[in-house]
């Protein structure tokens, strides 16, 4: 389990199976706090006596008392090794179309609410680009690129960076040792640390659907300070079968998120297939030539929905707020 | 060591003594005690609030504890060049400098590990490298050829004071209660043997042939944690031969200045004599000379091609914001000396003292040119980040720290030469009697 807590209030035997097996189908710990002790369980649980059986995912029986039990609201919690293999079968891809951005930022909004991202960070950045004196300039939306050869992975120590099955590449705040050497290899800068203790801005500590839960891989929080983080390509909305926060967050349909094995990319409200939508608008990756091969395609600014000056009236207010 | 021959075997022992500090000493000792204490309380703030204590930021996310940790595992090179390649190449008149040298290597080493913890963001889960560790990252290596070092540079310390500890238990009045415990619990064991010898000079010898290799190594691997990434600046072929050539300038630099100071302090002008200080000289120059050579590949070459991404990054070297530092840790650092130590007027002691003073001073700022500006020119424009991350100059908590860890260093050098003879009396001594016998 990616928590370890309510330990000796377990007996033993059920407790050594409890870590060992991976995700109970029908029930989840109560009770966790990651700043304790995490053998110290939080206030109320107290044992009942009463022994219920289950059934674990690799299929073993095991005992634990009922006062344990709790109801789930949502989806069962994932084991950290679940969530380090990621969603069999998948192998998301993202398509930004640069034609249609004018720099709103409501994905980078929508991303640094749902994250919990420290007030001035950002996962997203919305890049103003000029790529030489007598260019065009046009804002580019970056995220992490999900590397197919990620640097950041290669150079990390503890396997706290870690390239999943479904092609995303996640972080494990819970093992991240703050080294940073990650920072350093990723070509396009995405990663951001936790320089101190977390802080919550009012609107999202106020949102109990995004506060509250405890830390998994996925949801990437709550943040740790000490640790790396970065966009994670929301694995946990994917399981619920549902797009990314960013790509529902942008009002002009910028991103495109998928599966390449479906061959598929949509932004909710067009649906396109992947490979034909990349051919026809000359779709292309970020540094090409330093091998990375990034998850993460661009189609070029042509024919744009916006001129470029439009976005930036918002550049100024975001440097405002960023200061 | 032309005059030594004259001295008797009580005399030399009695010169080469540890010694009590004096008033000086004491000072001295206590002025770096002060300092670690402060970078000590710097670090307590570190781990109450974060390393937002620093003035790292996201684009700037390794500072100057990293060049502070380059310049450690640099200067703990010395160690292996005096003890090591001196002695297998048979160079005697090194004898005298094989123990500051060594010192100089340990101390450095124990502050390179204690500073890269201190740039951990969870110095609490060091563990995770030996429970989750993945050889693949250059960290590993790092961790594995540092340690490995570090364990070959004590048993370098430890074998040749053996027969000091036997002569300076001998000695108990002079040296007092306690640090003759000390002494017996360390070396009791020694009884000056032949057999003893001889397994002791083999032990030595290996020790000699495989640190050189792992020398190499801990600064090719450090050179590497740099040299491995894309950012212009250190993405570079060149990377392992450049750090050694400079690690060496450094070591030798801090060598010189350290004979300068033990033969000032403890009046050891008979046993460390301007023919040392002539021939250290000689060193120096060849190494700055190499360490140029080096730093003329390194920036030239890029500098003849202006790659867009390498462009941004050597103008501000030459002649932009870091340009003023850069020029000052060239000259200083390897120009000057150079053309101090080519006459022979310039190697003699003060002004070799003054060129290591110089050399170290150099290097250290050529540390923090390698490591912070690279990271001011990432590829991507620097945007939607706080103004504050687009520039970086420590924070007091990170001078202090870093000036803690090198009065550390010091302060560990300093008690040492008060417990143990800086110069091997043992080695002295035997040396004075092949000489005699040769006249
Ligand atoms: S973009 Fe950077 S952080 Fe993301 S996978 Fe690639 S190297 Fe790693
Ligand atoms: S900062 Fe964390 S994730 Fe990044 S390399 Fe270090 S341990 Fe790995």
């Amino acid at each position: 389990m990616s928590c370890n807590c309510g330990g000796n209030n377990c007996d033993k035997n059920s407790r050594r199976d409890f870590l060992l097996t991976s995700l109970l189908a029908t029930a989840a710990l109560a009770g966790c706090s990651d700043k304790k002790n995490p053998f110290t369980p939080e206030g109320e649980v107290i044992p009942s006596g009463e022994k219920v059986k289950l059934l674990s995912v690799d299929g073993e029986i095991i005992e634990m008392d009922k006062a344990f039990l709790k109801p789930v609201p949502d989806l069962p919690q994932l084991s950290n090794s679940e969530e380090r293999k990621g969603i069999a079968g998948k192998k998301f891809v993202m398509v930004i179309d640069l034609a249609r951005c004018k720099n709103l930022g409501k994905c980078r909004e929508a991303c640094n609410h749902a994250h919990q991202v420290h007030p001035g960070q950002n996962w997203i950045k919305v890049l103003g680009m000029e790529d030489s004196d007598h260019t065009a300039p046009y804002w580019q939306p970056t995220t992490c690129m999900h590397c197919d050869e990620p640097p950041c992975v290669k150079v990390c120590p503890v396997d706290a960076t870690f390239k999943r099955q479904d092609g995303i590449v996640l972080i494990d705040s819970d093992r991240c040792i703050g080294c940073r050497f990650c920072m350093a290899a990723c070509p396009y800068s995405t990663r951001v640390f936790n320089w101190e203790e977390p802080i919550l801005i009012k609107e999202v500590a106020d949102d109990q659907e995004v506060v509250g839960h405890h830390y998994s891989c996925e949801t990437s929080t709550p943040q740790k300070k000490g640790t790396v983080g970065k966009c994670d390509f929301c694995p946990d909305m994917a399981r619920k079968g549902e797009l990314p926060h960013c790509v529902s967050a942008c009002p002009n349909g910028v991103f495109f998120f998928g599966d390449m094995n479906e061959d598929s990319v949509t932004n909710g409200a067009e649906t396109f297939q992947f490979s034909q939508l990349i051919k026809d608008k000359a779709g292309y990756r970020l540094m090409e030539d330093l091998g990375t091969k990034p998850r993460v395609y661009y189609l070029p600014p042509v024919n744009r929905s916006f001129p470029y000056e439009s976005g930036l009236e918002n550049e100024k207010q975001e440097d405002k707020k960023a200061n | 060591m032309e005059n030594i021959a004259a001295l008797s075997n009580e005399q030399i022992t009695r010169d080469l003594l540890p010694q009590k500090f004096g008033r000086r000493g004491m000072i001295w000792t206590g002025s770096l005690i002060v300092l670690c204490l402060v970078g000590a309380y710097a670090y307590y703030r570190q781990l109450k609030y974060g390393l937002v204590v620093t003035n790292m930021r996201d684009y700037v996310s390794w500072g100057i504890y990293i060049s502070n940790f380059v310049f450690f595992v640099a200067i703990s090179l010395v160690g292996s060049l005096i003890t090591a390649i001196f002695r297998l190449a048979n160079v005697k008149w090194a004898t005298p400098l094989t123990r500051i040298a060594e010192i100089i290597a340990v101390s450095a080493i124990v502050f390179a590990s204690l500073i890269i913890i201190v740039d951990m963001g969870r110095p609490e889960r060091f563990m995770n490298l030996f429970i989750h560790g993945r050889i693949q990252s250059p960290i590993m290596w790092d961790v594995i050829v540092i340690g490995t070092y570090f364990f070959i540079s004590c048993l370098l310390l430890y074998f040749p004071l053996l027969p000091d500890l036997k002569i300076l238990i001998s000695v108990k009045e002079k040296t007092g209660k306690a640090l003759n415990k000390l002494y017996r619990f360390q070396g009791s064991f020694w009884k000056g043997t032949k057999a003893q010898f001889r397994i002791s000079d083999k032990a030595i010898n290996i020790l000699c042939i495989i640190i050189i290799p792992v020398a190499f190594c801990i600064h090719t691997v450090t050179s590497w944690l740099f040299a491995t990434t894309y950012r212009p600046g250190w993405d570079s072929t060149n990377f392992g031969a450049y750090f050694i050539s400079g690690a060496f300038l450094v070591g030798a630099g801090g060598v010189v200045v350290a004979m300068y100071v033990f033969r000032k302090a403890y009046h050891l002008d008979k046993y460390i004599t301007p023919k040392h200080f002539e021939k250290m000289g000689r060193i120096v120059v060849l190494l700055a000379l190499l360490y140029l050579y080096f730093n003329i590949n390194e920036y030239l070459v890029p500098a003849f091609k202006m790659k867009k991404p390498e462009e941004a990054h050597l103008a501000q070297l030459f002649t932009g914001e870091y340009a003023l530092l850069f020029w000052f840790a060239i000259m200083i650092g390897m120009i000057i000396p150079i053309i101090m130590l080519v006459f022979t007027k310039g190697r003699r002691p003060l002004p070799v003292f003054i060129a290591g003073v110089m050399v170290v001073i150099g290097a250290w700022f050529k540390r923090y040119l390698i490591v912070t500006p690279t990271l001011l020119h990432p590829f991507l424009p620097m945007q939607n980040v706080p103004e504050s991350y687009h520039h970086y100059f420590p924070s007091w908590e990170e001078w202090a720290i870093a000036i803690g860890s090198l009065s550390g260093a010091l302060l560990i050098i300093t008690l040492f030469a008060r417990i143990y003879p800086i110069i091997p009396i043992h080695e002295t001594i035997t040396e004075q009697h092949e000489e005699v016998e040769k006249k």
